[in-house]
């Protein structure tokens, strides 16, 4: 039986890298990035990929579901792979309404696989679109791609989603293998850019995750902090959400700039087992968001809310996605409190960001002791520098948090991190 | 490069089958008349002189060859290896070449027939030796005391954290000090033997400079630091100016300081651990010392100060004189004759050792070779060595500068590096979806040994890292050189060509994702055909 591959392209990724824009990932930017003479990268670096894909062993089954002109079918029709196209409308100039569209209509049509050409901005609008109901897979081709779906090359993602399907091949249909799939972070930045900076989807068109990062962006300190839309200014990424993504089996397959490696998380899961089994039972845990903080309720059998804090003590979860005053609540009530917080990759924001519910008010009941900082050495190993940053909203109230602190990446092995105000 | 060499080249092509599938059953090398009766009748049943548990109850499955096919095919794959054929700027082994010479030594009856179990006294030549060797590391390392036992780095690093938990068990204090710290650039045995030890394992980031940070490292360490275990300089050539600070900081809270020399090439001659204050270091005589390096036996020489020696594993060979005192020499260059007769050599065993790491002395031949070596180069030749290999890594370094697609690790820091630097092919795969494995492969096809990538995790992304110590001439250096700019030049204009690569290399590319399938794995001839049969 054939497989299918959804593919879209978002024309105007990567246009504003070599044009000395963050990205274009505001229509301003796409217009600015164009007038100072940004061409367009992302069909190039997505033909690479479908060629690659088109050369592979098993081609002959694979049939693209292409996204409509500059969105997909131009490129798609030069690969050599079968091609049908969504049924969904473009509009001129695309926007990210059309990505979450195209992205949808892939999902609905069956793929088994969608492949998108663009940078964090893209991974986002397809994931607001999907959710974990359809594996991702990007083609870089972004200014930014700090999220954990990228490939390291066009090349890499062409063998990567060849290799997926392959193995898709040797299933049962309808049996999904948790095997050939594992989990990637999603993250963006400028999200104050995108709630105030003219975006040309609106917040709708995000979806319920992409709404709750427009609210952690919108808070007050967030918006005194917000760039002007083509201003270079610091990074801020921000957790959006959580894809499903292809397991590779070569770790080459990814470079280092992704914040979440496409492999198996073999390796976090024993983290996460030894942090579970060593809680205190008399103390109350805040587990921050992230993949790698839930593994840690994953391993005592929990489920909380991975874009949220969660709240566990003695072996259940006492809180789902909770609010400062929750948080706070519950803090009163046990003798003793620990937070363990994971790190967003790219930038390595410890505080600050898609965690605003610990803030000062909860530090201030914390002591340096109290907090575990957990991640993979490959996230830390690739951030550049080698700094991890919080963001405490009142940090002379907290000078504990900055300085050097120990991450713990395996049961018995620690990275000693730089952590600075953010 | 029209004058290149390698371009002309391709490797003999015989794709030689395993073994263990060719010949036929029943045929022999050579066959041995049965016992004559009268002799069987003497000497009884030859299996009852073997142990019942160690009898096999099948005969082993051996290939079933004439002696003819043995050779031809042993023949066939010794010319398929690339070895000394190409040029090989293999980095972070130091891969020398290993005189003829000191082969030969090692072939002297002296050597090649005598009995880890021999008395003493009929090896004091060979005990020379191994006093020699130790005496000329201790001038090159200010150490007190050396042992060849280790059969290698990793296996030298390990007997470090054993010596580590003695020394802290001696004074009470192993059950509060659990923690070793090191750097992520250090050589990978540092933190694996530490943890294997049972320590925690503290490791600091790179950071300003390309290198670990002295305030990182005073706040990774406590009363619960059992030791710091470091290279200096590291993979990226950088050399750390602070690691007398780093050392006094360690002892400051009273933990023990290890100084690995996997990377020693380029500072032979020029600093001393045990002036910088460790406690302990670490030579690998398979690769600084001119011996051979891969698949055989290596040796990782330990040396340490006197308040460690007693922990090391015996046995020690010490030098007596006549008055019965031990090393009368003392540590000196200034070697005396051989064959004094006022000097014997004797087994020692000292008072509190570890524990073997190795059988009896180690891996002897090397300890011979890397003597033939220090003794042919000469302290001056050792220092000069280390010069050479410094300026042509530079050299290296200017011409891989205006290669496109090639960019080198921190490149921030302007500084010109030490021996050997990492570099990277990330813009190159980023820019033609060829990356530093596609480029390895294809440079094979110019009959350039593979290059090193990197030590594992990759900090730089799509890594290689050139080493030519002092070996290579100036023209082999510009002949790896060209392949390299040839290769990423052709990766802009036909990547194709580089992706598919090698063309001209007995065998394609290996399915390397069976290393990591224990389905699919096969590290005996049995297991292949278990897991996969229809091969």
């Amino acid at each position: 039986m054939g497989r299918l591959v959804g593919f879209l392209v978002n024309p105007v990724a990567g246009m504003g890298g070599r044009v000395g824009l963050h990205g274009t990932d505001t229509a301003a930017r796409a217009v600015e990035a164009r007038r100072r003479g940004g061409s367009p990268v992302a069909p190039l670096r997505s033909a690479r990929a479908l060629r690659r894909l088109a050369s592979s062993r098993g081609a002959d089954d694979v049939t693209v579901l292409a996204a409509p002109a500059s969105m997909g079918a131009v490129v798609a029709a030069s690969s050599g792979l079968r091609v049908r196209l969504l049924d969904v409308g473009v509009g001129n100039p695309t926007s990210a309404a059309d990505t979450a569209a195209a992205a949808a209509a892939a999902a609905g049509a069956g793929a088994d696989l969608l492949l998108f050409a663009g940078g964090d901005g893209t991974a986002a609008d397809v994931l607001s679109a999907v959710g974990r109901s359809i594996p991702l897979l990007g083609i870089p081709a972004g200014v930014k791609m700090r999220s954990g779906v990228f490939a390291a090359t066009p090349e890499a993602a062409g063998d990567l989603a060849a290799q997926h399907l392959r193995r898709l091949a040797r299933v049962p249909d309808g049996e999904v293998l948790p095997a050939l799939l594992t989990t990637a972070e999603v993250v963006d930045a400028h999200p104050a850019d995108r709630m105030h900076g003219g975006r040309s989807h609106d917040a709708d068109a995000l979806g319920e995750r992409g709404r709750r990062a427009g609210e952690w962006a919108g808070s007050d300190r967030a918006v005194q902090t917000a760039q002007p839309a083509v201003e270079p200014g610091p990074m801020a990424n921000t957790l959006i959400g959580v894809a499903l993504v292809p397991r590779a089996d070569d770790g080459r397959l990814v470079g280092t700039k992704s914040s979440t490696s496409l492999q198996g998380g073999t390796a976090l899961d024993t983290l996460a087992e030894a942090v579970a089994s060593e809680l205190d039972p008399e103390t109350l845990y805040l587990v921050g968001p992230g993949t790698t903080t839930s593994r840690v309720l994953g391993a005592l059998g929990l489920e909380g809310d991975v874009l949220g804090v969660d709240a566990v003590t003695r072996g259940e979860l006492v809180g789902v996605d909770l609010s400062e005053d929750e948080i706070l609540g519950l803090v009163d009530e046990y003798p003793r409190t620990g937070l363990i917080l994971g790190v967003i990759g790219g930038q390595g924001m410890l505080l600050g960001r898609g965690n605003q519910q610990l803030g000062p008010r909860v530090l201030s009941r914390l002591s340096p002791d109290d907090v575990t900082i957990l991640s993979s050495p490959d996230k830390l190993v690739a951030l550049r520098p080698a700094l991890l940053r919080v963001d405490a909203g009142d940090q002379a109230s907290f000078p504990w948090l900055t300085g050097y602190r120990r991450v713990r990446v395996a049961p018995r092995r620690y990275m000693m991190m730089r952590v600075d105000a953010a | 490069m029209s004058g290149t060499r390698g371009r002309r080249y391709h490797a003999a092509v015989w794709d030689e089958p395993l073994v263990h599938e060719l010949g036929h059953p029943g045929r022999r090398g050579a066959l041995v008349p049965g016992v004559e009766s009268e002799v069987a009748a003497a000497a009884g049943d030859p299996l009852a002189l073997v142990s019942p548990t160690a009898r096999r109850r099948v005969p082993p499955a051996l290939p079933e060859l004439s002696e003819w096919e043995v050779l031809r095919h042993y023949l066939h794959l010794s010319q398929q290896t690339l070895g000394m054929m190409g040029v090989s700027l293999f980095g972070t082994c130091t891969m020398k070449y290993n005189p003829a010479l000191s082969e030969s030594l090692t072939s002297l009856p002296q050597v090649r027939e005598v009995h880890p179990l021999q008395h003493e006294d009929t090896v004091q030549g060979l005990l020379e030796i191994v006093y020699r060797l130790d005496l000329v590391l201790r001038e090159l390392s200010g150490m007190d005391r050396f042992v060849f036992q280790p059969g290698g780095g990793a296996d030298a690093a390990w007997l470090h954290v054993c010596m580590t938990r003695a020394y802290h068990a001696d004074r009470g204090e192993l059950a509060e000090r659990d923690e070793v710290v090191t750097t992520i650039q250090a050589h990978p045995c540092n933190a694996a033997t530490a943890a294997a030890a049972g320590f925690k394992v503290i490791t600091l980031p790179l950071e300003e400079g390309g290198r670990a940070s002295l305030s990182a490292l005073r706040s990774a360490i406590s009363e619960r630091t059992a030791a710091l275990m470091v290279n200096n300089p590291d993979d990226m050539g950088i050399y750390n100016p602070d690691i007398g600070d780093w050392v006094e900081s360690v002892h400051s809270v009273g933990g023990l300081c290890f100084y690995d020399h996997a990377n020693f090439n380029g500072v032979m001659g020029k600093l001393r651990a045990a002036d910088l204050g460790f406690d302990a270091c670490m030579f690998m005589l398979h690769k600084t010392f001119g011996a051979p390096k891969g698949n055989g036996p290596a040796v990782g020489a330990y040396g340490c100060t006197e308040r460690l020696a007693h922990y090391l594993p015996g046995p020690l060979v010490t030098a007596i004189g006549l008055d019965g005192k031990p090393d009368p020499q003392g540590a000196s260059f200034d070697l005396p004759a051989f064959g004094r007769a006022d000097v014997t050599f004797r087994l020692v065993e000292p008072e509190r050792g570890v524990g073997r790491v190795r059988e009896y002395l180690g891996n002897l031949p090397q300890v011979v070779k890397a003597y033939a070596w220090v003794r042919a180069m000469g302290a001056d030749g050792i220092g000069e060595a280390s010069d050479l290999s410094v300026l042509v890594s530079n050299y290296i370094d200017a011409r891989l500068r205006s290669v496109r697609g090639v960019t080198r690790s921190n490149p921030e820091v302007g500084t010109h590096r030490l021996e050997m630097c990492r570099y990277s092919l990330e813009t190159l795969a980023q820019e033609t979806g060829v990356g530093a494995v596609d480029v390895q492969h294809r440079m094979t096809d110019f009959g350039i040994d593979a290059f090193w990538l990197s030590h594992e995790p990759w900090i730089v992304p799509e890594p290689f890292t050139p080493e030519a110590g002092e070996l290579w001439s100036k023209e082999d250096v510009d002949e790896w050189l060209d392949v390299l700019a040839l290769v990423c030049a052709e990766a802009y204009e036909h990547p194709e060509v580089v992706r598919t690569a090698p063309h001209r290399q007995v065998t394609h590319r290996l399915d390397g994702g069976a290393l990591d399938d224990p389905a699919r794995w096969a590290t005996t001839w049995r297991a292949y055909r278990a897991k996969r049969p229809a091969s």
